[in-house]
């Protein structure tokens, strides 16, 4: 009979191996394509920030996004990347609390700020509301674009709460409530191949103890 | 993505005679637009200039009884002030119609009136573009031009300048605050910022090398209904195929900009005048001598149904 821990090698455990897999083979190429462009080295920025509640140092290529640092500086790859260009909210990540794109900004932009990614949200043993309702409602297939869906869902209803209207919003003076239509709006950044947006909403709607 | 230094802005003035005097040096504010076009090598700045530590982020009132609305105050915090969702409702609504939560996050003011067309060839390095590459020609002409301009073109460039918030800033005749290396101060009004493609589709603004955008400024709040309409091809985050900008009052005249037509927000002093005549009077005032092509000709007739969609809005408000 094998070994029950060996079998409980979890998904996240495989996708670490397949990333560090894929690093290692990409490195190297990533390396040499800079060099090819550039023909020369560039001065490396220093950059301070927090992440998920801890203080991190780094000496970065100027040209390296915030999600870049992310998962390849602090190995922190549950921000995902997908389009690279704004356009798909895989990478997107709370910088101050306030969503963002990971993919569209410097990390040298980011001196002293600080930012919260998926795994700063919560933790397997103490999922966030969120992270718990997306569990519940089915709000995924993949799983790709997930810590973006639910960084986003979390800043939405936030934003909500702080009476940032939106293009849906009959009244542009009134107070925006959590609707089914309000939160469909806000998330159209944040592109699902799977389509499992139905059950996001239902997620959302959960926490933010509304009907979707 | 070439490589470029990069430094911290600690004073406009500084940074203004740095990006005057350095060759191929920019500034970077939310960088939605600009990382997006230099991870496709079709920006190449040396230099970037970080003005996000520079202040600029306020909205305030002026002595005018207008609004002055920093540089750096993001597409979110702007759509979402009181006083503009108050007094320039259209102003709000432009902006919540562009773009995505995460985008407007990050976007600032003058970022969003500094932008750059969204034309495919524009994008594609491999095609002919002139205004990415003076003098390679114009592969948007007789290319897919479903997007593009249907007036104010010309055979060099047939591109659009795709903000909503611009629109906007059109209507309400917003000006434009600057300051360059040598401390001058100027304002531009918004209808002499953009340019015309003309001969010369590379240059969008009629900024000077190095000067810094320190604010936009609105006059009095006009009153009257503000309608911001965006036709496009999905419910959100998508650009207008054709969006019209209206400020009508109740006795129905008004003023109106309509975007996604052409190289600027486009707005014509004879349309405003007929806006009491309904939509086909405007339309045909606003449209005279569009030349669409055989892919965006349909945008002639949505500007006039568009119009008469804002126009009952505004009645029924």
């Amino acid at each position: 009979m094998s070994n029950p821990s060996e079998l409980e090698l979890s998904r996240r455990g495989v996708l670490t191996v397949g990333a560090v897999t894929a690093i290692g083979v990409s490195a190297p190429v990533l390396a040499a394509s800079e060099n090819a462009t550039t023909g020369a080295s560039t001065p490396t920025i220093p950059v301070s920030f927090e992440v998920n509640g801890k203080a991190e140092h780094l000496s970065l290529d100027p040209r390296t996004t915030l999600l870049d640092a992310l998962r390849e500086h602090l190995h922190l790859t549950g921000t995902k990347k997908g389009c690279d260009h704004g356009q798909c909210g895989a990478c997107t990540v709370l910088v101050g609390g306030v969503r963002i794109n990971s993919c569209l900004t410097l990390a040298a932009m980011h001196e002293g700020d600080t930012i919260t990614t998926i795994e700063g949200l919560g933790s397997p043993e103490k999922l966030h509301p969120m992270q718990a309702a997306f569990v519940k409602h089915d709000g995924y297939q993949c799983g790709y674009c997930t810590p973006g869906q639910i960084c986003s869902a979390v800043a939405v209803l936030d934003e909500i709460k702080r009476g940032v209207p939106s293009h849906v919003s009959a009244n542009l003076t009134d107070r925006p409530r959590a609707t089914g239509a309000e939160m469909r709006e806000r998330m159209s950044g944040n592109i699902c191949r799977c389509g499992a947006y139905s059950n996001i909403a239902e997620a959302m709607a959960e926490v933010a103890g509304a009907r979707a | 993505m070439k490589a470029f230094t990069f430094e911290r802005a600690t004073s406009v003035q500084d940074a203004a005679a740095k990006a005057g005097s350095v060759q191929g040096a920019r500034f970077i504010a939310g960088g939605t637009n600009l990382l997006d076009l230099m991870k496709i090598e079709v920006e190449t700045p040396t230099h970037l200039i970080d003005v996000n530590g520079l202040g600029f982020d306020k909205i305030e009132k002026t002595r005018e009884g207008g609004v002055r609305i920093g540089a750096l105050v993001s597409n979110t915090a702007l759509a979402a002030d009181m006083r503009i969702r108050r007094d320039y409702g259209v102003l709000s609504r432009a902006l919540l119609a562009g773009a995505s939560g995460q985008l407007r996050n990050k976007a600032t003011t003058a970022g969003n009136l500094l932008q750059r067309t969204r034309c495919p060839y524009f994008y594609d390095t491999n095609q002919a573009c002139n205004k990415r590459k003076p003098g390679s020609g114009c592969a948007a002409i007789g290319g897919y031009s479903r997007q593009l301009a249907v007036i104010g073109s010309s055979d060099k460039c047939i591109a659009t300048h795709p903000s909503d918030m611009a629109v906007a800033m059109r209507v309400l005749d917003a000006t434009v605050e600057t300051v360059d290396g040598a401390g001058q101060t100027r304002t531009i009004p918004i209808a002499d910022f953009h340019r015309l493609p003309g001969d010369t589709p590379h240059i969008d603004t009629n900024l000077k090398a190095g000067e810094f955008i320190t604010a936009v400024t609105l006059p009095r709040p006009l009153g009257g209904e503000h309608v911001y309409e965006k036709v496009r091809d999905r419910a959100s985050y998508a650009f207008a195929l054709v969006s019209v900008a209206a400020v009508i009052q109740r006795d129905g005249t008004g003023r109106v900009a309509v975007g996604g037509v052409a190289h600027k927000p486009w707005r014509i002093e004879a349309a405003d005048a007929a806006m009491p005549q309904g939509p086909q009077a405007i339309a045909s005032r606003l449209l005279a001598g569009a030349r669409p092509t055989h892919e965006n000709a349909f945008k002639v007739p949505l500007v006039e149904r568009t119009l008469a969609a804002v126009i009952s809005e505004a009645r029924a408000a």
